[in-house]
């Protein structure tokens, strides 16, 4: 359900409880918007993303929060007619000008997808094939990498044996835990993860979620997310976006996860999260 | 009484409506089953025709027909039947037009799918189909006198040179082309132009049905968009697109008139690319109407019978491989 | 720094400009194929105008051919012959191809249904020259003559898969919710079939006629051993003689139908391989005629097709 709400202008005011110091900063947006075509999809979005933490984007379906999660690695460029104006900054580099290399944007910026998608190989050359991409061909290498990542995405000791068995026979929940691997396997720092657990079953949802409490040691991680338990549960931070009057998104507020929760600023946020709409 | 007088009338009314129905209906199914069985009896009928009416051919020259002897002749006058000569020109020529065909069918393909801008898009696809729509004969008319003596010959010339002293490949490229150009190679490539539209129609619709979200599984982890085309949405299509292959294949087989007007129909021994040569499809052509014997009629029924199975079996193949790629494609897919 | 970071460190520049050339090239090499593919169509489509325009004059629709030698003269014989067998084709095509089609659409799951759509993909598949043998067999050596009658049947049967498979896709188009209200008012199946469903899928079913009849054109191999050729078919001159004779309709008809007859094509094919230069000029004129015929019926249908797709499902 989409709820259309006038906006003030100014949300810039929203940041300054958690820009601390800006190297923490792992990722930040300036005064972005997405155009498809004529249609502005995201109008003026501020955010800071804090490094090694994870960040959740929430809000009513149709608000753009795939649309931004897409843009932090420039996914968006696939879509015919997109444009992006703004800066995108990581680790304080705008990574929203011609003279970027987003292949290797999207080797450091991972992103893990709604329904599970491994490729139809086996799990070895799924976790395989991001290394392989960057030329690494030895085999001991690759055995590395892989055992690595499947390690890291808790799922070796399951699959450990059957390697070479399709990534496809798999269950629901271990083939998304498979797709986190393959992400890994290239090394990125920041995981983007849209709704990883919405096509899962509840205990595939909560492991997880427990697996983003480990990998967020070594990475960050910025989900997006309907459900507002699993964002309460999971993310240090979170940012709340709306639709405005010309079904634009907006960012409504961003704070940390505790504030948002019990003591959210704006009203729209609060009438969201106690769910009086949505 | 008016009331019990009106409840009867509606009532036989009712009566005789579901007797008109029911007849009805019972004659629409009757006569589409009819119909559908007709289709399917008309192919079975045909199978058995020519069956049978190769019985003779059959009986009398057994397998050595359709083997590859020492001496492959066909000499109608003397009764010697041998079918070889005819099944290699068309295998041969098949074949090298499918081994040109693909790459570029494929390219052409993953252009239309992956890579084309939306106005394009129709436009390029009804043309690559009129491609299709032209008849045999019109390009056999234009390969005799256009393509032929521009195209064929210099590239004929070119594969002889090239190729002609080399052992290994001596055999299929000794030259020299004759002068018209009227050669299996000729043959070859024009069936290349051919094929191309069957092949990369479907190459493009098993293309254009696989899932966004491959696609974007591979680009997200930051491959090219070549990378992400050879290396996921080929091999995750392949089947598809042999199934595309095989029914090129078929197509190619059955070609008549186009082949006919530039294989150049001769018997020569040689089995080179670059001389003329003779396929099943343009024996029947030229000879069929004259046959000189029952035995020459029950001779090339049987090399009808003999495509009829090929094509058959090519297309059970292709279909099931189509098939397989659509069973595993999940609900989304791109529009 | 581990393994990959020092790899990556190693060969990113290097392999990283490697791999975009790679994908510029390979890129750019399926947009040059494309146009590779569209060169023989442009070729072709303009050398036959080039070489057949000069040819083409009034007479060449309006006369028979002269004898050989003689220069002028035209293909009257050939444009009604193929006039005549399109007619036949059609008649012995359409209504079963519509009424399977109607099976087909209803009943896509049933042991029928499955061996009909496999018998329709087998059916295209056959070579249009193991047709005419077919055919030949059928009709050729029982009638003991070739006759257009043989003609219009094989492309007939070259006609059936495509007629069945549009009229198939266009019965799906038409939205259910059309087939549920004439039911649910009460109209049996026939006739929620005949007067709802069909002329609902009119439009789409009539381009499939048009598609197949564009194939059946351009078809020569069957005809090789069926309708054979015949140079002085005058479909006016027969039913003029037949009025003086007092014969009647069905026999006029009759004797239209059952002498060889002649299709562009087939000409085509003929004046193409003899050795008198004004024949060879002539199959020119006959391959722009039937080339500007086909070419015109399948952007024609396919333009409809793609409008109505676009209506019912918009």
């Amino acid at each position: 359900m989409e709820t259309k709400i006038a906006v003030s202008d100014t949300n810039h005011d929203t940041n300054s409880t958690v820009q601390s110091a800006e190297s923490d900063n792992k990722m930040e947006m300036k005064n972005l918007s997405v155009f498809y075509g004529k249609f502005r999809a995201l109008t003026d979005i501020n955010v800071a993303i804090q490094t090694n933490k994870i960040t959740a984007i929430i809000g009513p379906s149709g608000c753009g929060k795939s649309t931004l999660l897409r843009s932090f690695n420039r996914m968006n460029d696939l879509t015919a007619n997109s444009r992006m104006e703004g800066g995108i900054f990581l680790d304080g580099e705008n990574i929203n000008t011609s003279g970027v290399d987003v292949v290797d944007v999207r080797r450091r910026v991972g992103m893990v997808f709604q329904r599970p998608n491994p490729f139809p190989k086996s799990i070895y050359d799924n976790v395989a094939y991001g290394p392989r991409l960057y030329g690494i061909r030895r085999k001991s290498d690759l055995d590395g990498i892989v055992e690595r990542s499947l390690k890291h995405a808790a799922l070796w000791d399951e699959v450990k044996d059957k390697l070479h068995q399709s990534g496809l026979s798999l269950s629901g929940g271990q083939q998304q835990r498979l797709c986190i691997a393959r992400a890994l396997a290239v090394e990125p720092e920041v995981i983007l993860m849209d709704e990883p657990a919405s096509a899962l079953d509840p205990i595939s949802t909560l492991r997880i979620e427990e697996l983003m409490h480990d990998l967020v040691k070594d990475y960050t991680i910025i989900i997006v997310t309907h459900n507002m338990q699993q964002a309460a549960r999971v993310s240090d931070y979170t940012a709340m976006m709306m639709i405005d009057d010309k079904r634009s998104g907006r960012m409504i507020e961003f704070d940390r996860t505790q504030t948002i929760f019990t003591n959210p600023k704006d009203k729209r946020t609060e009438d969201y999260v106690t769910g009086r709409f949505g | 009484m008016k009331i019990a007088s009106i409840s009867s009338s509606r009532s036989t009314l009712d009566v005789s409506l579901k007797r008109a129905t029911r007849h009805g209906d019972i004659l629409w199914s009757g006569l589409v089953i009819v119909m559908s069985l007709v289709v399917v009896a008309l192919v079975l009928y045909i199978g058995w025709m020519l069956w049978q009416q190769s019985a003779e051919a059959r009986a009398k020259l057994g397998w050595a027909f359709v083997l590859p002897t020492g001496e492959s002749t066909w000499d109608p006058a003397n009764s010697v039947f041998q079918a070889w000569a005819f099944i290699y020109g068309t295998l041969i020529t098949s074949v090298f037009a499918i081994i040109l065909a693909v790459p570029i069918s494929i390219g052409i393909s993953i252009f239309l799918a992956e890579l084309c801008p939306e106005q394009l898009r129709l436009p390029l696809n009804w043309m690559i189909e009129l491609l299709a729509a032209i008849p045999s004969v019109v390009y056999g008319l234009w390969g005799i006198f256009v393509f032929l003596p521009k195209v064929v010959v210099p590239i004929g010339d070119g594969l002889g040179a090239l190729f002609g002293d080399v052992p290994a490949l001596s055999q299929v490229f000794t030259g020299p082309i004759p002068q018209s150009g009227a050669s299996r190679l000729a043959a070859a490539m024009i069936l290349t132009i051919m094929i191309i539209p069957t092949i990369t129609a479907i190459t493009r619709d098993v293309l254009l049905a696989i899932p966004n979200t491959q696609r974007e599984a591979a680009m997200g982890m930051g491959a090219t968009r070549w990378e992400m085309i050879w290396q996921v949405l080929l091999p995750y299509g392949l089947s598809g697109i042999l199934g595309a292959v095989i029914l090129g294949l078929g197509r190619a087989l059955g070609e008549t008139m186009a082949v006919t007007m530039v294989i150049g129909n001769s018997l020569e021994s040689s089995g080179s690319l670059l001389k003329p040569g003779y396929t099943m499809a343009s024996l029947l052509a030229n000879e069929f109407a004259e046959a000189a014997s029952t035995l020459h009629t029950s001779a090339m029924i049987e090399i009808g019978l003999t495509l009829f199975v090929i094509t058959l079996i090519l297309n059970i193949i292709a279909r099931f491989l189509v098939w397989q790629v659509a069973r595993r494609t999940p609900q989304e897919a791109r529009a | 720094m581990t393994k990959f970071q020092e790899l990556i460190a190693k060969n990113q520049v290097a392999h990283l400009r490697q791999r975009k050339l790679v994908n510029a090239v390979m890129l750019s090499l399926t947009g040059l194929m494309t146009l590779l593919a569209l060169v023989p169509l442009f070729w072709i489509v303009g050398y036959v105008i080039y070489r057949g325009g000069h040819t083409i004059n009034l007479a060449f629709f309006t006369q028979l051919p002269r004898p050989l030698g003689v220069t002028g003269g035209g293909v009257l014989h050939s444009i009604e012959g193929t006039i005549v067998l399109t007619v036949l084709s059609c008649l012995f095509a359409i209504p079963p191809g519509v009424l399977a089609a109607f099976y087909a659409a209803r009943n896509p799951n049933t042991p029928l249904g499955i061996v009909l759509r496999f018998s329709t993909d087998v059916l295209a598949g056959v070579p249009s020259v193991v047709m005419g043998l077919f055919v030949y067999t059928l009709i050729v050596v029982p009638m003991k003559h070739f006759s257009g009658l043989a003609g219009g049947v094989a492309l007939a049967i070259l006609m059936l898969p495509t007629i069945i498979r549009t009229t198939e896709e266009m019965l799906k188009l038409v939205p259910h919710t059309l087939r549920e209200g004439s039911l649910g008012l009460g109209a049996p199946e026939w006739k929620t079939s005949l007067s709802v469903m069909f002329p609902a899928a009119l439009n789409g079913i009539i381009t499939g006629f048009f598609l197949a009849i564009a194939r059946a054109t351009g078809e020569t191999a069957p005809l090789l051993f069926t309708a054979l050729g015949n140079d002085n078919f005058n479909v006016g001159l027969i039913v003029k003689g037949g009025v003086q004779a007092h014969q009647d309709v069905f026999t006029i008809l009759g004797r239209i139908i059952n002498q060889p007859v002649d299709s562009l094509p087939l000409t085509l094919w003929k004046y193409a391989q003899q050795p008198y230069p004004e024949r060879v000029e002539q199959s020119w004129g006959v391959a722009l005629v039937l080339m500007i015929f086909v070419l015109l019926i399948e952007i024609f249908a396919r333009l409809w097709i793609e409008s109505r797709k676009r209506r019912l499902q918009g």
